[in-house]
């Protein structure tokens, strides 16, 4: 069973996993998603849940609906770059807020960085 | 629209439910959620039919409960449906024709989806098969209500899952269904909106994904905070 985290609303959760599988690229522009129904049973939540997934993907401009089809993912160039950007800001946001937590000023967490890379530094580059 | 004003019922002088107050909307899926013995069963059999409040009224639609409009109300509650001589189908046929807005083609979309053959007999089933047995007949009522009392007790993780997805699955948006359970963590990820029990004292909570974004916190801790003492 799909584990939420408590304390954040579900339909934001589930935004970001949809999010998620088109950054992965396991949804690609021009694909139809689940229906409400399909979704609902997947994570075993409310089928008005999943209807509020699907207007705040369509409000954040990722998706389209045609009446009676169904909701596909946008098919716009630059749109995962978009997603990427916005992604990799939030994960170096998290990081230099518990780096502070630590105490790490931007000039030892910079040279951390270095230090980490040249380690790893094959595999990553 | 079901309005549930004032409800209150005594057992032997000890009160079982004072004063309960809920407005339950079309298309939601609502919990009531507290500890056993704190008066949820006694409120859904008041709604089924089973028991008669000492005071307080239900409406639907803004017409009384009367036994004509019983009939907009599906629910299983203590006493369960379980021909054990029969199988599912047979079970069910009899089901229909206690029902006219039973709908076998929903019931049988549902046991698919828990890999329940409609040829199995009832005596059988595990206790988890039959409450998923049970839900999905409860659930296949084209009914203006419907009731689940604890739908995820005394059966294991895997049959509460399948549970949670049955309901899931099987909820129609027209109608309201309401679920008690004292299991708070479990049934949270389905529900619109919340009310609290504890000792016979129900108290409406709210939306939950609006609990979930303002208090940042689960109902379980929310539950905790609110009956602090």
């Amino acid at each position: 069973m799909y584990k939420f985290v408590n304390g954040i609303p579900i339909y934001l959760q589930i935004v970001k996993e949809i999010k998620g599988a088109m950054i992965s690229g396991k949804l690609k522009g021009g694909d139809r998603l689940p229906s409400v129904r399909e979704i609902a049973e997947q994570y075993q939540v409310n089928p008005n849940t999943v209807q509020r997934v699907f207007m705040e993907l369509d409000k954040q401009g990722l998706t389209y609906s045609e009446r009676g089809i169904g909701t596909f993912v946008k098919d716009e160039p630059g749109l995962l770059e978009v997603l990427k950007n916005e992604e990799a800001a939030r994960v170096v946001g998290s990081f230099i807020v518990e780096m502070q937590k630590l105490g790490y000023s931007k000039k030892d967490m910079l040279s951390l960085l270095n230090s980490a890379w040249q380690k790893e530094g094959e595999q990553h580059d | 629209m079901i309005d549930i004003q004032g409800l209150s019922k005594s057992y032997q002088r000890k009160p079982a439910l004072k004063n309960a107050v809920m407005k339950l909307e079309q298309g939601k899926i609502v919990g009531l959620l507290g500890p056993n013995g704190s008066g949820k069963t006694t409120l859904l059999r008041i709604l089924v039919s089973e028991l008669r409040a000492d005071s307080g009224s239900v409406s639907i639609d803004g017409a009384k409960l009367s036994p004509a409009l019983k009939a907009h109300i599906s629910g299983l509650t203590t006493s369960d449906f379980m021909p054990e001589g029969m199988t599912i189908q047979e079970a069910a046929n009899t089901y229909e024709s206690f029902f006219k807005d039973f709908e076998m083609e929903r019931f049988h979309q549902l046991l698919k989806e828990v890999s329940l053959s409609p040829d199995l007999k009832i005596s059988s089933l595990s206790k988890g098969m039959k409450s998923q047995f049970a839900l999905a007949l409860t659930i296949s009522r084209k009914a203006k209500l419907i009731v689940l009392d604890e739908p995820l007790d005394g059966v294991d993780p895997v049959a509460r899952e399948d549970i949670l997805r049955l309901i899931a699955a099987g909820f129609s948006p027209d109608s309201t269904l309401l679920v008690t359970s004292h299991l708070i963590n479990e049934l949270e990820r389905l529900l619109d909106e919340v009310y609290f029990i504890q000792e016979g004292e129900i108290r409406y909570i709210g939306d939950v994904e609006a609990i979930r974004a303002e208090k940042q916190m689960s109902l379980d801790e929310l539950y905790r905070e609110v009956y602090r003492r």
